[in-house]
């Protein structure tokens, strides 16, 4: 399979994942929840994974933490960081490599936070143990930390209950770029929350980024919100990679029908009220080829043209509904 | 109640009639211990009238109400004060203490979580069995019985041999059909959906929306569709009304409502939905300032117009847009009091300075790192 190296800032991947299969092994069958999937994200680039729930995209980013537990197992493929094998790594290796390299925020990850520690403990605990700091000077840097996402040092005393959601989802997002990682995954950041609090939080991550120009893995389903914020993106479906491309090109000309699906379950905010398909109930891609280009750096799966394989889609002409006024 | 000032309560022309309507519905909950005397205020002073064949959505972030609203109507919460009226009768007055087989029969309700709302026990048959029994929908045979049971399957887009599955054969999508199923059964005049698509997994959600669409179309059942996701209720809604800390705060037609938001809240709603398709990007500086707004605003636009008085103390309705246009906003001015329900505006901190008006708008990297 063929990737496009259309990245954003440099040329050369922080993260290069090459035909990754990760299986769950059971004790009469197992599943293949990655299949061959392969891509890459430069220097400063934001790529985001899109598909809904059980297609494989937190499995990847497991894959790439090195956090997969039995049944789950690697069954082939690379991932390499800055040049580095990380599958080949040693348990000390892996200790430095991850949150100094790689940081994650785990889907809810509000509710990761050691509810019976405070905000600053925890905060420190990352840098006394990682960075080798004494305490009076990790707890002088956790207070930085708070103030980067906007969250008053004093806060520093409360635990976890006391804060919002939001809050918390904030201390969660510093505590991850606490070691200036080259890489977060945002695993589903913004899933737990209201739609205010997701905005900001989500312009919170951009302005980080921006300051210190770390790379990102972001992980959802939502796609209105995944298109705003990536550069690339790639969107999976039963563990295989159908389309990856530049996220306005996505946006504008979805080529695979299961995009194509995923794009219509967000009707816009603005324009004619259009009536929208999802994907049919029932309908199941199989067997999905590898991606060929359709334009450049535009990958897609090449899929059936004929519609009536697809059981049930009728090729619906898009007429404004009543009351297209705006 | 004292929003009748302005309150179009009395539905516009055009909407007489509605198949449901909701008078200044309130609603407090105790909280603290036994002998407290605390409570929060959920709901206050609700007005709400959806026509026949209409679908309204109720939009607002989780914590402002939408669900207890919801809930009262359905007669699942007692509401403190005020009055639903279903087909022109007071339901609360007529069935003073417990929700009547009628009012059910009238009155549908569609929960978030198909996968919570399906006994794992039994077959889908036996769902909308049991709602056709219980209100004597069946038919006088067996064979209408099942006759009927085929339409609904069909009429929600299932096939009617899934009537033998059981709901873990199900994906999400099909329980949440055969969940509307179960309610259409009894012929509803008005269905409440709380937030029916929000569990599902995106490329099905639009195909839910559809499927209501087409039954109202085609059946003239009015919806109440209570969610937090603004295109959807745009996509769907022939109205929208806006709920902010137990309170409406504006309400008109979906795409004049979300085209033309006029209470701060509304505004800072609408700003936050993500949307590929927006010119503009994220401006911290008007952000800051809507929020302010919303919790503390200092004037009214409508402010001065002798038409439209304003008051900081009572929630006065103001029409946007001329009165032809069925848009009101409520007086930016009036607050809800202090102990109503809690939202994500007011426990989260304003962490970003208030934006001052006179800071250049060309830095707003600055302000925002200053805090």
């Amino acid at each position: 399979m063929t990737v496009s190296q259309v990245s954003f800032g440099s040329h050369e991947p922080v993260l290069d994942i090459k035909d990754l299969t990760v299986k769950y092994i059971g004790d009469t069958r197992s599943t293949t929840a990655v299949d061959r999937v392969s891509f890459s994200i430069g220097t400063g680039e934001v790529f985001g994974l899109a598909g809904e729930s059980g297609c494989g995209k937190s499995t990847i980013a497991n894959s790439i933490m090195r956090l997969l537990k039995d049944p789950a197992k690697i069954a082939g493929g690379s991932i390499s960081f800055g040049g580095k094998d990380v599958l080949a790594m040693s348990p000390e290796e892996l200790r430095r490599f991850r949150w100094q390299d790689v940081a994650m925020v785990f889907q809810s990850a509000m509710n990761s936070l050691n509810p019976v520690l405070t905000i600053g403990e925890q905060i420190v605990d990352i840098y006394t143990t990682h960075a080798g700091y004494s305490r009076k000077e990790s707890l002088r840097r956790a207070g930085e930390l708070l103030e980067l996402v906007r969250i008053d040092p004093a806060r520093l005393k409360s635990y976890p209950h006391q804060l919002s959601g939001g809050m918390r989802q904030r201390a969660v997002i510093a505590m991850a770029v606490a070691l200036k990682p080259s890489l977060l995954i945002l695993d589903e950041p913004t899933t737990a929350l209201d739609v205010v609090v997701q905005q900001e939080i989500m312009a919170q991550i951009k302005e980080l980024q921006r300051e210190l120009g770390f790379s990102v893995l972001f992980i959802t389903h939502d796609m209105s919100l995944m298109v705003e914020l990536s550069h690339r993106m790639a969107v999976m479906y039963g563990g295989r990679i159908v389309e990856t491309a530049k996220a306005q090109d996505v946006y504008t000309h979805p080529r695979h029908p299961y995009t194509q699906a995923l794009m219509g379950a967000f009707p816009p905010l603005t324009g004619p009220r259009l009536p929208l398909t999802g994907l049919p109930e029932g309908v199941k891609f199989r067997d999905i080829p590898d991606l060929t280009e359709a334009a450049p750096g535009h990958l897609v799966a090449p899929f059936a043209a004929d519609p009536a394989a697809l059981s049930g889609t009728s090729a619906v002409q898009p007429a404004p509904l009543e009351g297209a006024t705006q | 109640m004292s929003n009748a000032i302005l309150s179009p309560s009395v539905p516009p022309a055009g909407l007489q009639d509605p198949a449901l309507e909701i008078r200044g519905l309130g609603k407090t909950f105790p909280i603290g211990g036994l002998f407290s005397r605390q409570s929060v205020r959920a709901l206050h002073d609700v007005d709400l009238s959806i026509g026949r064949g209409e679908i309204v959505a109720l939009v607002g972030e989780s914590g402002s109400g939408k669900s207890t609203l919801a809930r009262c109507v359905a007669r699942l919460e007692k509401p403190s004060k005020g009055s639903i009226l279903l087909d022109g009768v007071d339901v609360l007055k007529r069935d003073r203490f417990q929700v009547s087989r009628s009012y059910r029969s009238q009155l549908q309700m569609v929960f978030q979580d198909p996968f919570g709302s399906l006994n794992p026990a039994h077959r889908i048959e036996h769902f909308l069995r049991r709602s056709l029994a219980i209100h004597h929908k069946g038919g006088r045979s067996e064979d209408a019985t099942q006759r009927r049971l085929e339409e609904l399957m069909t009429t929600v887009g299932l096939q009617a041999d899934m009537l033998n599955s059981y709901p873990h054969e199900l994906s999400g999508g099909q329980r949440q059909r055969v969940a509307i199923a179960r309610a259409l059964a009894v012929e509803p005049q008005v269905i409440l959906a709380d937030e029916p698509t929000s569990m599902l997994d995106v490329s099905v959600r639009i195909g839910v929306l559809n499927l209501m669409r087409k039954l109202r179309d085609e059946q003239g059942i009015s919806m109440l569709y209570i969610t937090h996701d603004l295109a959807s209720a745009r996509y769907l809604a022939d109205r929208t009304a806006v709920m902010f800390a137990g309170e409406l705060v504006e309400e008109g037609e979906s795409l004049d409502l979300l085209a033309n938001p006029a209470h701060p809240y509304t505004q800072l709603l609408v700003s936050a939905v993500p949307d590929p398709a927006r010119a503009g990007s994220y401006d911290p500086i008007r952000r800051a300032e809507l929020r302010q707004a919303v919790l503390a605003s200092t004037h009214c636009p409508f402010d001065g117009d002798p038409a439209q008085p304003c008051s900081a103390a009572e929630p006065v309705r103001h029409h946007v847009g001329g009165p032809a246009n069925r848009h009101w906003v409520r007086c930016h001015l009036y607050r809800p009091q202090a102990g109503s329900g809690g939202h994500a505006l007011a426990t989260e901190p304003v962490t970003a300075p208030p934006a001052k008006t006179g800071q250049p708008a060309s830095n707003p990297t600055e302000q925002k790192t200053s805090a």
